[in-house]
């Protein structure tokens, strides 16, 4: 295997985390494994001279938060069936979610150095059977987030109130694609509490901005009238994002609740015009190749990795 | 001739399947009472889900129901459940081989009236092409229960086309085997197998779904006319199990491919496959590469030549009698 600039080595992050629990880290814990996943990216699509950098960076953080602080699995039990799911329905971003699967320890590191090869688990896009740690298949937009949906019907047929929760990623750019909003009628339908998507709102899809190429917006007043709780964030805050995820858990448990802890719930919820009974959307406004300043809000990186030469650049400002 | 509904026979054993597996799901879209999934609904609401007209959708849900251990059936017409789901179908469902069940009402012509925007004449080569995905065309209510218990327990996607009209039974003791040949077939049905309904020596009659009862009515009078036409059933178009084809085939080296689908990528096309390596002349008869027309179900039938008259005309032209 060559050992040049783009060659991933073992990371280990020195991190005793049980992820089956509820847990909190420190925010510059955070940032320092955002760091380690945004270099693993980097490194990855340019080794494999292909895949999608930018709108990888512009999902790093909220990715990182969501294994490493919010969702219950098991590295160990990858298919625990308890465990909390997680769709990328913008399943190209596939690189981070796959850097960070690897430093919660489902498969070594250095398996990214594989990535998109022949023979690798690392597919291109998602691959639930290929890659453990992956709960759906995706990378054609537009699908993931409806499968998400029947995850959470399905877990709350199977566990009623004590149903683990589903988070789906959305791209913004995905959010032309129809069956996204056949499935978001969907989840408001069936009163989806255990269902919450983030909209990745970096605005740059592959022929440009969103609002220019397919105007989606107003996102938040679409959402509302669709029946959804919904809060606007900086997707690269981890305070902002653990506190739009801890009204979803509220919304999510609410029926777990006393009724002296549903209304002290209430009150907070109440603040964010949130109800119970409904599935939550985090519009997260983010910036596509998050990170490294040359990438930011550079369209072309959506799709292209970094020269070996960027590449030496990126990893610079990544120390 | 008793005349049987196949969606009747499907939601019969959903029911029964409900009843004993919790796990078992419907999904509708729109069309409940028409696919009778609604009887489903009416005994297990809990696990019912309408999706309304959002058949891609419907799908992923789908998908997604069975990544949490549920045992869905996914129903809506052939057209939309296979068309307008097919991306879904291919990349939520096959892709990741989910155990997803798309069982399909209203296929091919006998949809009669509402014409060809809902005449699927197209769902078998669609669904056939997709990897994982077994293909299965019924021809009566005896064989659909059968088809629908045993998918049940497949752990892979299978696509069951099932149809408005109601058909002639074919099996069982009030069946066209029994009536027309005084046959005491011993059924049950397993996928891939080829069923020798009726032997003959001058030509291979291989059918599914409508055309069987067809092909059985048209060689009983062949036979009569001195033309002996073996009959054989073939519901599942994928995967065919090649040596219980071979083993049905009778001697004449001579086959017509008889189906209430496009002649492009459907049953014809899945025995030229199977047979590619083979020393037989196969001919393919069905819809030919046009859109279908509104009409009465059997007043079509008899217009496109897949009833009995049409058969015999097709076979006479063969064998140039």
């Amino acid at each position: 295997m060559k050992k040049d600039i783009t060659y991933i080595d073992n990371v280990d992050l020195n991190l005793d985390i049980d992820f089956t629990k509820k847990r909190k880290l420190d925010n510059r814990t955070l940032e320092n494994i955002a760091k380690e996943v945004r270099k693993i990216v980097l490194k990855a699509t340019t080794r494999a001279k292909s895949g999608h950098p930018g709108g990888s960076l512009s999902a790093t953080d909220l990715l990182t938060y969501l294994y490493f602080e919010f969702l219950k699995h098991n590295p160990q039990n990858p298919k625990w069936a308890l465990r909390d799911r997680f769709v990328l329905s913008k399943g190209h971003a596939a690189p981070a979610l796959y850097a960070i699967l690897a430093l919660c320890k489902y498969f070594p590191v250095t398996d990214l150095n594989t990535l998109r090869q022949i023979g690798s688990h690392l597919q291109g896009h998602p691959d639930m059977n290929k890659t453990p740690g992956i709960d759906m298949t995706t990378g054609s937009l537009g699908h993931g987030i409806g499968a998400g949906v029947g995850m959470a019907l399905g877990l709350r047929l199977s566990y009623n109130v004590d149903a683990p929760k589903v988070v789906v990623l959305l791209g913004d750019g995905e959010a032309q694609e129809g069956s996204v909003w056949e499935a978001f009628n969907t989840a408001a339908h069936y009163n989806l509490s255990n269902f919450c998507v983030i909209l990745d709102n970096n605005n740059l899809q592959i022929d440009g901005r969103v609002d220019e190429i397919m105007n989606i917006y107003p996102m938040m007043e679409r959402l509302k009238t669709f029946g959804f709780n919904t809060i606007e964030i900086d997707g690269h805050n981890f305070d902002q994002v653990r506190y739009a995820l801890s009204l979803f858990d509220m919304v999510s448990n609410f029926e777990k609740y006393s009724l002296e802890e549903q209304k002290r719930v209430l009150n907070i919820l109440e603040k964010h015009n949130f109800k119970p009974y409904r599935p939550t959307f985090i519009l997260a406004k983010t910036i596509k190749g998050k990170g490294v300043s040359f990438m930011e809000n550079e369209v072309k990186y959506h799709g292209k990795p970094l020269t070996e030469e960027d590449l030496k650049r990126a990893l610079g400002e990544l120390k | 001739m008793l005349k049987t509904s196949l969606r009747e026979a499907y939601a019969k054993a959903l029911i029964e399947l409900g009843e004993k597996d919790k796990d078992i799901v419907v999904l509708d879209a729109d069309l409940s009472s028409s696919t009778q999934t609604a009887k489903f609904k009416a005994r297990f609401p809990e696990r019912f889900f309408n999706i309304g007209i959002a058949e891609t959708t419907m799908v992923n849900v789908a998908a997604g129901l069975a990544t949490t251990g549920k045992k869905p059936f996914v129903s809506t017409f052939a057209m939309f459940g296979t068309g307008r789901a097919w991306e879904a179908l291919r990349q939520s469902v096959c892709y990741p081989n989910l155990p997803v069940k798309l069982v399909c009402t209203h296929g091919g012509i006998t949809v009669g009236e509402d014409g060809a925007t809902h005449q699927a004449c197209e769902d078998l080569a669609i669904t056939r092409a997709l990897p994982n995905m077994t293909v299965i065309v019924p021809c009566d209510d005896i064989e659909t229960e059968e088809v629908i218990k045993k998918i049940y327990k497949l752990k892979t996607p299978v696509y069951v086309r099932l149809t408005r009209e109601k058909f002639p039974r074919v099996f069982g003791k009030d069946g066209l085997l029994k009536e027309l040949f005084n046959i005491d077939y011993d059924y049950s049905f397993e996928i891939g197998k080829a069923y020798k309904l009726k032997e003959g020596k001058d030509i291979n009659l291989i059918t599914c779904g409508l055309t069987t009862s067809q092909a059985l009515l048209a060689a009983k009078e062949l036979e009569e006319e001195g033309i002996s036409a073996s009959v054989i059933h073939l519901p599942t178009i994928k995967p065919i199990n090649k040596e219980s084809l071979l083993k049905a085939l009778d001697p004449s080296k001579i086959i017509l491919t008889i189906e209430e689908h496009s002649i492009i990528g459907g049953l014809g096309d899945a025995v030229l496959h199977a047979l590619s390596d083979q020393d037989f002349k196969i001919y393919k008869h069905g819809i030919k590469d046009e859109f279908t027309i509104s009409g009465k179900a059997w007043e079509l039938v008899k217009y496109f030549k897949l009833d009995k008259d049409g058969i015999k005309e097709k076979v006479k032209k063969i064998l140039k009698k």
